[in-house]
């Protein structure tokens, strides 16, 4: 760990300030993330700029129905909110699938955006990684990749993204409010995360010097007909293998809203929204679901280790969509899967 | 007489655990205490060409950063480092030794400073410049240079002619990676200045006097210049048998300061000490088709470092366990560029009999066998490799017990054959077996007028119940309530005792506060009888016990003397008797705990996903001196099996010579979603010949064949047989 300075923002305002005074120092909101990669020198900030004691933990209902999230909110508080409960049952359940009780927590909305990959190397300071170290090369195409990503990698980084929340968020298309020194933005959640391409050093598009604020989840909120399956080596607390969040609007037997984003796979939540079109109108069986997730899959590649991610997937997505199809949604208390 | 032995007894020392009122190792205060923070190698094999430490001497508050080029005097001979339990063959790691890289981990510098962080960040400041050598860490890529450990063992008949001629054969190896301790508690040293070339090492180990002894030889001190304590241990699981090298760098750190140093490893630096060692397990079986077994045999090959040998028993079970008039056993080894492997809960027998057993599973279904029917075809009352008989052996009813509570006779023997909604249900079976040991230990006994007495022994408690065992022991043995026992452990300058590990210490404690407490009771006799019409004045100590706070005839209790009159009546406030106990040698006799284990799991039978629903274990030990603690000893087992079936193995590329899970969010071990209901029952097993109490010790057993009986059940689910461990979902796709 590197010796840092700490000093604690006032507002968003001065967040920002400290912020763009010293590029290199970073915001800390819960630290379950950040201080884990500090203590192995992953991280070296200048200095830690303190963000959790900032008013960003309420839940507002907006005037179009949609509901806004302050980036602060602990994991769990979310998860066990009425609101979310009710009206996003999915966002929910993805969070309750991460970590533990205690991470979840210390865990902000913000923090889980914003989570890096568990990729071992990038752990390990001792051997090369593009993503720590951009140009030293990734030593996971070549190395051991069974949790590795086989959809939208480069031959510069074939990390995946970690987080559960933001697959559950994928699906719902929440938005992503953010803050800087050149005013507030809203970023798609879908385009907040990057694929690798030759800058695999950023994970998301997020800009220099911007804050996260809130996050924004639109009316539709699929609480009828939805389920998050995470399939991981043990029965709880491990990182997705595959995870998929499967929400469905039905109409009768007939679809007429799919989303479904897969988690696990690649460097940011996948989403395919010709798979998504594909399902609209159709009958909700296997057949269809089964069809989406080639869909979904294509374009899939296995490195030595991972190659059993695509046909998991491809069962996963099946086994995901029929719970939804179903009104059974996964429990994430009762470990048998439905 | 026995109040507290055999009956649920809660831990003594549990409260003081759950309020933090219990001290480890890491946690003792000093006055003007320091703190070290370790460098390690980042390669597997080489030199040290530059270190520079000059960055981090510059950092306020770091008082120093020992390498090998400035520590303070060392051992130099290897007689120095081999501590009781070090391998016979090989040269000990010496931290801080000389330039040598052997492992990538090794520790290199010890920054020490006045904080932790500051000791921390100034690590990250030595500058290291290597020169590398050629190295090798693949077992399975070195196969091929294994090399025979030791003589093995004499074949029996002629195996390989009974295996060509067999009716029924199997023959499989079963891979078993290399897996890590990850006890709770963080490796750490406080060592205690006490001035004048003095210390008091405050160590997390599993046997205090082997510290002592190998720190007084490593630093050429005299027995009274170092005191090793070490009251609490938080798991250790074999990976504190041996010193580890924080609690020489903590002393080396105090030693070249003159001040108290405190040593703690991180999780990461844990999997730089010892392992279970990586085994490519071979077993051979052939059988008539009625399902005597005619062949057995078994071949290990397993990793070990450049520097030791490092092996243990993973064939011998095979060789002792079934009738089988051939067989032939073997034990290679592989010298790779790693830190040597140590002792893991059950060393040896939890890796090697997992092997058999689940080739003794892929047997009966060759045979169309039930796997009880198959094992009871090849039962035998008899150790097979000494052709001895047994103190005593339950396991025909182990089987029963665990087969009826379980429910086996049930099981569709058909693959695939039973399920529940998506899941595939999998019942599977496996035998255990363990060493039944027991070592010489001393005890002391402090008995005063009030009726209280202090016990102390130097043996450590390693969360196995040790200070419990003994305060029930000695208030039976005392005739008191358990209540006015006070246990101490732990302390190199109490009586003797060797390391806390192999099941041992319940039996052998125990013996001993026996034959301490039997001294007491003479002294009492010798001054009840001298009273004026004393009703003991003529008894032999034969027929004398303690009871009720007073010293009884053993048909009459009524004609006692109180032991406060008797030491009144003798002018003295208390009693101190100390006594070593020996084991009669009875080489008449294996001494062996088993266990019949049952398992059911359920597999989702599109994805995979793997659930341990059920396990009963039936397990005969002797006799089970605590209900309580011992049911926790055999569920802590089957938790570990768990763990060895489906989740546990470190992982290393093999391009850099590094481990890539070292830590507990990557390196899985079951959580509580993972553990469901695990059945322990206790089988009698009333033995007269292994010592007077008739204990066997629990530590181990447990997990011996729980990741056997998983496999056999994940193969009855699904059809599918994987000899990988551990177990992932993963293997089951296809
Ligand atoms: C053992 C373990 C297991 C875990 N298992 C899972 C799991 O199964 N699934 C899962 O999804 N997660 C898991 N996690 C990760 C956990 O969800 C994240 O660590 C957590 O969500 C991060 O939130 P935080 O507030 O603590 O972030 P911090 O650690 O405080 O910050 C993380 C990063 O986000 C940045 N940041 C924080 N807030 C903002 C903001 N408002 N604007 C811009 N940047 C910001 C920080 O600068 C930092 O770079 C696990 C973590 C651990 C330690
Ligand atoms: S996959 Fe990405 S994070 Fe992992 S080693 Fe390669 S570049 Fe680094």
């Amino acid at each position: 760990m590197n010796n840092f300075h700490y000093s604690r923002a006032a507002d968003v305002a001065d967040a920002i300030r400290l912020l763009a005074a010293d590029p290199d120092a970073k915001l800390i909101a819960g630290g379950t993330n950040l201080i884990d990669l500090m203590k192995e020198n992953v991280e070296r900030p200048s200095g830690l700029i303190d963000i959790s004691r900032l008013p960003l933990r309420k839940l507002e209902e907006t005037a179009d129905g949609s509901l806004r999230i302050g980036a602060l909110v602990p994991n769990s508080d979310l998860a066990y909110h009425p609101l979310i409960e009710q009206r996003y049952p999915l966002l929910a359940s993805a969070i309750l699938a991460g970590a533990s009780a205690q991470l979840r927590n210390m865990a902000s909305v913000g923090g889980n955006l914003m989570q890096r990959t568990r990729c071992a190397y990038f752990y390990d300071t001792a051997t090369p990684c593009n993503k720590r170290n951009p140009g030293s090369g990734c030593s996971a195409i070549d190395g051991l990749n069974r949790n590795h990503a086989i959809l939208g990698t480069s031959p510069s980084c074939i990390a995946t993204n970690p987080s559960d929340m933001s697959v559950a968020l994928a699906a719902l298309g929440a938005l992503v409010h953010v803050a800087g020194p050149s005013g507030e933005r809203t970023i798609a959640l879908a385009d907040f995360h990057r694929l690798p391409g030759d800058k695999p050093h950023l994970d998301t598009n997020l800009g220099t010097g911007e804050i996260i604020i809130a996050i924004e989840l639109p009316p539709l909120g699929f609480a009828q007909n939805y389920s998050y399956l995470k399939i991981r080596d043990r029965l709880s607390y491990a990182f997705a293998l595959v995870s998929v969040a499967a929400a469905l609007e039905l109409e009768g037997n007939a679809i007429s809203q799919a989303r479904i984003a897969l988690g696990g796979v690649a460097h940011k939540p996948w989403r395919s929204l010709e798979a998504e079109a594909a399902l609209r109108g159709q009958a909700a069986t296997a057949d269809h679901f089964s069809h989406a997730a080639d869909l979904l899959l294509a374009g899939a590649t296995a490195r030595a280790h991972n190659g059993f991610k695509i046909e998991l997937a491809r069962r996963a997505i099946v086994r995901t969509l029929t719970q939804a199809a179903n009104a059974t949604p996964q429990s994430q208390a009762h470990k048998k899967i439905a | 007489m026995n109040a507290y032995v055999g009956t649920p007894t809660s831990r003594v020392d549990g409260r003081a655990k759950v309020t933090g009122a219990a001290k480890y190792a890491g946690e003792f205060p000093a006055d003007g205490l320091v703190h070290g923070f370790v460098v390690e190698a980042t390669i597997p094999r080489g030199r040290i060409a530059r270190l520079d430490t000059s960055a981090a001497l510059q950092v306020k508050g770091v008082l120093d950063v020992l390498t090998h080029a400035n520590r303070p005097p060392l051992a130099g001979n290897d007689e120095a480092w081999k501590d009781e339990v070090a391998p016979e063959k090989g040269s000990p790691f010496r931290p801080l030794y000389d330039d040598t890289i052997k492992f990538n981990g090794q520790p290199i510098a010890l920054v020490v400073a006045e904080e932790w962080e500051t000791a921390k960040f100034a690590a990250t400041l030595v500058r290291v410049e290597y020169e590398p050598h050629g190295f090798a860490t693949d077992l399975e890529g070195e196969r091929g240079s294994a090399v025979e450990f030791d003589k093995p063992h004499e074949p029996r008949g002629d195996a390989a002619g009974a295996l060509a001629r067999a009716a029924v054969r199997h023959e499989a190896d079963y891979v078993i990676p290399t897996e890590h301790h990850n006890p709770m508690e963080l490796f750490a040293t406080t060592a205690v200045w006490d001035g004048d070339g003095k210390l008091t090492v405050y160590d997390k180990t599993q046997g205090v006097q082997n510290v002592h002894k190998f720190l007084c030889g490593v630093f050429d001190k005299k027995p009274d210049d170092i005191r090793v304590v070490s009251p609490y241990v938080g798991g250790a699981f074999g990976s504190g048998l041996r010193p580890q090298y924080q609690v020489v760098l903590a002393t080396l750190g105090a030693l070249a300061l003159k001040r108290s140093v405190r040593l703690v490893l991180t999780r990461q630096q844990m999997y730089g000490l010892g392992y279970r060692p990586m085994t490519i397990e071979r077993v051979a079986l052939g059988a008539k088709t009625d399902g005597a077994l005619d062949a057995v045999t078994h071949e290990a090959i397993a990793v070990t470092s450049r520097y030791e040998d490092f092996a243990r028993n993973d064939t011998g079970w095979a060789e002792q366990l079934y009738s089988s008039p051939n067989s032939r056993f073997s034990h290679k080894l592989v010298q790779l560029d790693v830190s040597t492997p140590c002792d893991m809960r059950a060393p040896g027998a939890a890796s090697g009999v997992c092997a058999l057993e689940c080739a003794m599973d892929e047997l009966a279904v060759a045979l169309k066998l039930d796997p009880v029917e198959l094992r009871l075809k090849c039962y035998s009352d008899r150790d097979q490799s000494e052709n001895l008989p047994y103190t005593s052996k339950q396991l025909r009813e182990c089987y029963a017990r665990g087969a009826d509570a379980f429910g086996w006779s049930k099981r569709n023997p058909a693959p695939r054959s039973m399920r529940d909604g998506k899941e595939l249900v999998g019942w599977g079976m496996a035998t255990g077996v363990w060493e039944a040991l027991q070592m010489p230990v001393a005890v002391r006994i402090v008995l005063t007028s009030n009726g209280h007495a202090e016990v102390s022994c130097a043996a450590s408690d390693i969360g196995t119940g040790t200070y419990t065992i003994v305060a029930q022991v000695a208030a039976d043995a005392l005739g008191l309530p358990i209540e006015n026992i006070s246990v101490k452990l732990a302390d190199s300058s109490l009586p003797q005792a060797p390391v806390e590990g192999g099941s041992w210490m319940a039996a052998s404690s125990a013996h001993a506060v026996l034959a301490a407490a039997e001294e007491v009771r003479k002294e009492l006799l010798s001054l009840a009888s001298k009273m004026h019409r004393s009703p003991l004045a003529d008894a032999e100590l034969t027929d004398t016990v303690l009871v009720d706070g007073t010293i009884a005839r053993t048909n009459d209790n009524s004609r006692a003397v109180s032991i406060a009159d008797a030491m009144r009546h003798g002018n003295i406030e208390r009693i101190a008797k100390e006594k070593l106990n020996q084991f009669d040698e009875d080489k008449k006799h294996a001494r062996n705990t088993h266990s019949a284990v049952f398992a059911e799991v359920k597999v989702d039978e599109e994805l995979g996903v793997i659930r341990v629903s059920r396990i009963v274990s039936a397990v005969a030990a002797g006799r089970i001196l605590n209900t309580k603690t011992g049911r926790s000893q055999v569920m802590g087992g089957v938790v570990w099996g768990i763990g060895m079936a489906l989740h546990e193995g470190t992982v290393m590329d093999h391009r850099f010579g590094r481990i890539m899970n070292p830590n507990i969010a990557e390196y899985h071990i079951p959580v509580n979603a993972d553990v469901r209901d695990i059945d322990v029952i206790f089988v009698d097993e009333p033995d007269a010949h292994i010592n007077k109490l008739g204990i066997k010790g629990l530590g181990e057993i447990g997990v011996v064949g729980v990741p056997a009986a998983i496999a056999n059940a994940v193969y009855h689910a699904t059809g599918k047989r994987i000899r990988r461990f551990p177990i992932t979902l993963d293997k089951l796709l296809d």
